[in-house]
């Protein structure tokens, strides 16, 4: 069987993308859990690559497929320090619940 | 890639060593914190002095991945000193709340290599790294104090939001290379004219744009900056207003004001109402804190807002405005936070305006030198704080937005009493204020040369501005 990426046409990749990207946000401003609203954010990340990767091939050059690369590392570095602030957190607070993280305001 | 490439970026190997060593030094060897605080300080010194003499160089090196001179090198150096009075000033506040660890120096090093990335960047992959880099230690250094609360909360935060921004610079860094085919901001530039046919130009524009502004934390986008300033240590949050807030900056300049680029009207117009948002809410709030950290917080919003200014503008003024300002802003604003973190004590103490009632006759010399920082922040002749501000107001009536440059002069009359006001309270009311405990004499002498620096500015203002006007 043959299949070649191009065979579907970009704007399905780009809306897919987009769908993807915006239930990200949606879920970051909606969600109150903040483990959650850190997966939202890693599903925009990962939105952003298959935009990057549907681009790459269209275009015929590897940047955007390099760009993915980094953008897959820092992500996992951003993990690991996110969730490692959400232990510091959680271990002085007792709660992920980002609503009750409000001693500061105004 | 030859020899001759690798000299030209000499103060980015240069601070990636002297990281690295201090990682390494970490590792290998017991209560380590002395060693690295020293191994930092003079790697920071070896760092600037590479960025001063990497001034005159001229193209880009790598590929065309990173320029090399210029206006790179005059960043470099700026976040050097940043670094460098951070890193000195930090000692004896982490020692004060018993965290003087060396993850700290690190941390602070890494992120100032991020920022080094970011202001020479000439591709949009280098300034999404050195961003990620610099942003990623600072959510760490946001929350280093880990058993308080306050900065608990503060990383989470700057973490979330960050992260949150990252996501649509980067939707705004693919569309554009979807629009273009590259990721080489100076070709993106040039045929800005061509490109802009197509609908992803636009968007991934405005999605760079919601990210940048973000990180120089300019309205709507700064409803984390009095958080994360007031939760952060105290030092630390001087080093984000000023060198992340100067990374970003770098950035915002390299792509929207790029010697070949012509701005449309339309971003001319987002900009100058971002710009005029920022000062009207940064300066407005700010009168209503009574927490001084928070109260910089929110004036480090306006001040964005002067900034950007000069970038609505988009002419070579508004740019060497924009520099100048950066310059002088870092010393001031490090200086002020400094104060702040000599004075404070466990548990948030001596934060509040009324704390620092009668500072003015306890400790006169430091006082003095609070209100230099105040006077200069409030933008008064002779200080610095002054010319940057005239600068960047110039520049954008030179652009016909002399209403921005009316609201920016309202607005500073606006800051004056809420900047004032810390100054009255020091030296024309009785308060008791516990400042037991000496101040080590190398925190005092840095505070000086960064006051000395802000008058020397102030005074001879060409003294930076030839520097500035003969970058490339």
């Amino acid at each position: 069987m043959n299949f070649n990426i191009t065979d579907i046409p970009l704007n399905s990749y780009l809306a897919l993308s987009a769908i993807l990207f915006s239930i990200g946000v949606i879920g970051v401003l909606t969600r109150r859990n903040a483990i959650v609203v850190f997966m939202c954010i890693e599903l925009m990340l990962n939105s952003v690559n298959l935009t990057l990767v549907a681009f790459s091939a269209f275009h015929g050059n590897i940047t955007g497929q390099i760009l993915v690369f980094f953008v897959m590392a820092v992500a996992a570095a951003e993990a690991a320090v996110g969730l490692a602030i959400i232990i510091a957190l959680f271990r002085n607070k007792m709660t992920m619940n980002i609503d009750e993280i409000n001693i500061m305001k105004w | 890639m030859n020899i001759t490439e690798l000299f030209a970026i000499a103060p980015i190997i240069s601070i990636t060593i002297v990281s690295l060593i201090v990682l390494l030094v970490e590792a290998l060897v017991k209560r380590s914190e002395g060693l690295s605080y020293w191994i930092s300080v003079v790697g920071l010194v070896v760092t600037a002095y590479f960025a001063i003499a990497t001034l005159p160089l001229i193209g880009t090196a790598f590929n065309r991945m990173v320029t090399v001179g210029g206006f790179g090198s005059m960043f470099a150096t700026l976040f050097s000193i940043a670094a460098l009075l951070t890193i000195i000033l930090s000692k004896d506040y982490l020692q004060k709340e018993h965290a003087n660890f060396t993850e700290f120096y690190l941390l602070i090093l890494f992120s100032t290599l991020g920022m080094m990335l970011m202001a020479s960047a000439a591709d949009l992959i280098v300034i999404f790294l050195g961003l990620e880099l610099m942003s990623i230690c600072l959510y760490v250094l946001a929350g280093f104090l880990r058993k308080k609360v306050l900065a608990n909360e503060a990383s989470l935060k700057y973490f979330l939001l960050g992260a949150f921004a990252t996501g649509f610079l980067l939707y705004g860094i693919a569309l554009l290379y979807g629009a273009s085919g590259t990721t080489n901001i100076s070709f993106i530039v040039q045929n800005s004219s061509t490109l802009s046919a197509s609908p992803f130009f636009w968007i991934g524009l405005g999605l760079l744009l919601i990210g940048f502004a973000f990180k120089v934390g300019a309205v709507p986008f700064h409803m984390w900056v009095p958080d994360v300033y007031q939760g952060s240590p105290t030092t630390v949050s001087g080093f984000m207003a000023t060198g992340a807030k100067a990374a970003a900056f770098a950035a915002f300049v390299l792509i929207f004001l790029h010697p070949q680029s012509e701005n449309s009207e339309q971003v001319k117009t987002v900009l100058a109402v971002i710009s005029a948002a920022s000062m009207i809410v940064g300066n407005i709030i700010a009168i209503s804190q009574s927490n001084i950290k928070r109260m910089l917080a929110y004036s480090s919003i306006a001040h964005a807002g002067y900034m950007l200014a000069g970038l609505a503008a988009g002419n070579q003024l508004g740019k060497t405005g924009i520099l100048f300002y950066l310059v002088t802003y870092t010393f001031m604003n490090i200086g002020a936070f400094g104060i702040l973190s000599l004075l404070e004590r466990e548990e948030d103490k001596n934060l509040t305006f009324d704390d620092y009632a009668g500072l003015g006759f306890k400790r006169p010399f430091l006082a003095a030198l609070m209100a230099i920082f105040m006077f200069s922040l409030a933008g008064i002749p002779p200080f610095a704080g002054f010319f940057g501000k005239y600068y960047v107001f110039v520049a954008a009536i030179n652009a016909n937005l002399t209403w921005l440059a009316i609201l920016g002069v309202l607005m500073s009359v606006v800051s004056v009493y809420y900047y004032l006001r810390l100054t009255v309270l020091m030296y024309f009311k009785e308060g008791d204020m516990q400042i037991e405990g000496i101040i080590s004499k190398t925190s005092l002498a840095v505070l000086t040369i960064a006051a000395l620096i802000i008058i020397q500015l102030g005074v001879y203002p060409s003294s930076i501005l030839n520097i500035i006007n003969n970058l490339n």
